[in-house]
């Protein structure tokens, strides 16, 4: 079973286009990764369908870093 | 036909210009949803006519001021056609008076029907259109959002708004592939403009240089212009469909 930074970080290096590599938890979806604003929202949007869960808009916007996503994550399904 | 299979979604389509909108849409391949409010035999009508010309709708109450009931049109929507491809905000009223003598609660409610509804039901379709990549929003205007026009202060306020939300929209959306544009129809021939007093119709009439009133099928044919891919090469724009009144 793929953790949940495994999980995360398959969406992430699908949708931005990123290496794997490049996928740490430290790394800020816009400043590291490249994503725009909308990017982030859609990126959001894939992990709600990733992980069967309604991640609300005021979440949404403290998931900065992949850091951030697995833990918000982590906190959910726990 | 434009619109092979694509689900739309007409809001305040029982009567007026949204009744012609979504037959026009439906007549071109379009599978519609007819919102309606308060109208629910207009809507069922509309949605019976579309039927019996070889056409698919289905009807969906929503006050589309309210974000609850948004989100219920949009569930309905994909439920039934598992798509949104195109959604015409068109839901409107109007509240006349001359500021002097505006209640605050005919401001409200104008604002709410006219402008709220455009922002909540365009955030509630926008995940499903991002998803897609693909999507086609058209918003109801005014002309007199445009140009102004004494005693409907609410009402313009609400058209100017809707045409700034537009401008707006259209930019958040476009490296989506959503493109989103407006309409400004100027007089057409409704209930909404059979209620104005005989002497501002005579008044308007000379403003017109086509020296008539538009028909709501006139305005309907450049949404459907505007929602297919005739227009794919733009995006943030507002069409006046009003016998050349605003230059």
């Amino acid at each position: 079973m793929a953790t949940v930074f495994e999980r995360v970080s398959k969406v992430v290096v699908d949708r931005l286009g990123v290496d794997e590599s490049e996928v740490k938890l430290e790394a800020s979806f816009k400043d590291d990764l490249g994503a725009d604003s909308l990017d982030v929202v859609e990126l959001v949007m894939e992990l709600e369908e990733e992980f069967d869960m309604q991640i609300e808009d005021e979440d949404a916007e403290k998931i900065s870093t992949v850091g951030t996503a697995v833990s918000f994550i982590e906190s959910k399904i726990g | 036909m434009k619109f092979n299979g694509q689900a739309a979604i007409v809001t305040g389509a029982s009567r007026g210009i949204g009744r012609e909108i979504a037959l026009k849409l439906a007549n071109e391949g379009a599978k519609v949803v007819v919102n309606y409010s308060g109208s629910k035999d207009k809507a069922e009508a509309v949605v019976a006519e579309i039927i019996a010309n070889g056409g698919e709708a289905i009807v969906h109450q929503a006050n589309v001021a309210v974000a609850d009931e948004v989100k219920g049109l949009i569930d309905a929507t994909m439920e039934a056609f598992g798509s949104i491809d195109i959604l015409v905000n068109n839901a409107g009223i109007t509240r006349d008076n001359l500021i002097m003598r505006m209640k605050e609660e005919d401001w409200d409610s104008v604002i709410d029907t006219n402008l709220k509804s455009v922002f909540l039901c365009t955030k509630a379709v926008s995940r499903q259109m991002m998803k897609q990549r693909k999507g086609s929003i058209v918003n109801v205007a005014s002309i007199v959002g445009v140009a102004g026009n004494a005693g409907q202060a609410n009402y313009v306020a609400s058209k100017a708004g809707v045409i700034g939300l537009t401008k707006t929209t259209a930019k958040e959306f476009a490296p989506r592939n959503i493109r989103v544009n407006a309409i400004a129809p100027g007089f057409i021939e409704t209930e909404m403009t059979d209620a104005l007093p005989e002497d501002i119709k005579t008044a308007m009439l000379t403003q017109i240089p086509l020296a008539k009133l538009g028909q709501a099928e006139e305005v309907a044919k450049v949404v459907a212009f505007l929602a297919s891919e005739e227009a794919s090469y733009m995006t943030g724009q507002t069409l006046h469909v009003d016998g050349g009144m605003v230059m």
